[in-house]
């Protein structure tokens, strides 16, 4: 195993902060193109979710079917799925965001899904009893119950693209996974540090930040259960 | 048929004659050289890291000590990407076998920790309990009783750990290693997007043989009184119980 001899060849050290304040712009375009890249992926994810997740709950039978596409094209590598879009959609952003959604549908499926098939029985049963129409049912009794483990999702998805994202950069496309690219093959370590830092942060950010959400959307469940 | 559909077909053609060329089936990047070098390197870091990584977890699980650390290690390793990891370990350690295999062997910790120690800790404690009463030692209630029953819970990690190598073995390809990845990375580079089509047709395959088989190994291995309740494929990604399979 390579010891600390190997370290000692390269003299370049882990972050060069003259590097980082005068190139601010630059990580600052990479930051924010992380972000595009991860709400438009999540947010195309729901579009497509939402409506398979209730379509699989109104018909049962749809939902094996769903949940095994979904699967396969999760457990194929994104590396892989990226490069056979290539042909098709080019070093493109549409390619990686074909990759980045198609990742984001087995989670959010699968949790808005659970969510609303674990809303108990007898409660469905109180609400029809109290003359709630199903439209009304499920605004306000099934889906305000189903929203933790649906959040829950989100923050899965949404966590798991921005690890994603950096992955894309091999297409030319990654935000700050271009830095930590551009770093490897210039072996200059600061970018890397820089892009690994920030994107690690973004995952914890966003994640306290759906963890706000949730609770301001839940006030009922404030007290009794911290996520 | 559209010029589109017909640069489609020929673009297929082309992949299939890929495929057909004999001398890509020869020599170290030759398809068979590089199936083995992949799998050879996933099979070792995935093998250290249940080495490392599975005895204490098991055995914390068992006394159902430092939970909290357990569980969080996988929410913590789902925010760092694989990717940086595997450039982090190249700064390290220069470019080759060893950056990758640190990156992978990395990886492949966090779901066989919080699997293995979830496993354990969720044994009904009734059955603990008898196995106590038996008069069966801490040990022999561990090795006897809990693990078997924690089984199920504890290949899942495993093949999460193992699916998430495998896939992510092809970026290796990025830090001058081999394995599949190669046909991507020097494809992309090389604008010969038949070899990248080729070489992620491999990749995808391979992964989704490795799901399939660690699957079969795990219905097979558990025990027959157990299967009822094994954990269901459509169980939401709630994650902290236990580690999901995260997409790579």
């Amino acid at each position: 195993m390579p010891g600390p001899a190997v370290v000692a060849q390269t003299s370049e050290p882990w972050i060069r902060w003259n590097w980082v304040s005068s190139h601010t712009d630059v990580v600052f375009h990479a930051l924010r193109d992380h972000v595009e890249l991860t709400l438009i992926a999540v947010g195309i994810g729901m579009l497509i979710s939402v409506p398979l997740a209730l379509l699989a709950r109104r018909w049962r039978w749809f939902e094996a079917p769903v949940l095994s596409v979904t699967g396969i094209l999760y457990t194929i590598p994104s590396i892989a799925l990226l490069a056979l879009l290539v042909p098709w959609t080019g070093l493109t952003r549409t390619t990686a965001e074909i990759a980045l959604v198609s990742y984001t549908l087995l989670i959010l499926i699968r949790n808005i899904v659970a969510g609303l098939a674990g809303v108990p029985a007898d409660v469905r049963e109180a609400a029809e009893g109290m003359g709630y129409t199903p439209t009304r049912q499920f605004a306000r009794v099934e889906l305000p119950l189903a929203l933790p483990v649906i959040i829950a999702g989100i923050r899965i998805a949404v966590v798991t693209t921005i690890g994603l994202v950096t992955v894309t950069a091999v297409i030319g496309q990654g935000g700050l996974g271009q830095l930590i690219l551009d770093g490897l093959i210039r072996d200059f370590r600061t970018e890397v540090v820089v892009g690994s830092v920030l994107c690690v942060a973004l995952a914890v950010v966003a994640d306290l930040a759906l963890v706000g959400v949730q609770r301001v959307a839940m006030p009922w469940a404030r007290r009794r259960s911290a996520p | 048929m559209g010029p589109k559909a017909q640069r489609t077909v020929k673009f297929l053609g082309d992949v299939l004659a890929w495929f057909a060329t004999g001398s890509h089936w020869q020599g170290t990047n030759g398809i068979p050289h590089r199936v083995f070098e992949h799998l050879v390197m996933s099979g070792a870091a995935v093998g250290a890291a249940l080495l490392v990584a599975m005895p204490p977890s098991l055995y914390l699980g068992h006394l159902r000590r430092f939970g909290s650390i357990a569980i969080n290690f996988t929410n913590a390793g789902r925010a760092i990407p694989s990717f940086a990891v595997l450039v982090l370990a190249a700064q390290i350690f220069g470019i080759g076998a060893e950056p990758a295999f640190i990156a992978l062997f990395v990886l492949a910790i966090p779901p066989l920790v919080t699997n293995s120690y979830v496993g354990m800790a969720d044994v009904d404690p009734e059955i603990r309990d008898s196995a106590k009463g038996m008069g069966m030692t801490g040990w022999q209630s561990l090795w006897h009783v809990e693990l078997p029953v924690a089984l199920p819970v504890v290949l899942a990690g495993v093949r999460t750990a193992a699916v998430q190598v495998v896939a992510t073995a092809t970026l290796a390809a990025l830090v001058a290693w081999g394995g599949l990845g190669r046909y991507i990375i020097d494809g992309l580079a090389q604008r010969d997007f038949v070899q990248v089509f080729a070489g992620a047709f491999l990749v995808a395959v391979l992964s989704v043989l490795t799901e399939l088989v660690l699957a079969l190994l795990q219905r097979f291995t558990v025990s027959a009184g157990l299967t009822h309740r094994h954990r269901g494929k459509n169980e939401p990604f709630v994650g902290a119980a236990t580690a999901v399979v995260e997409p790579t």
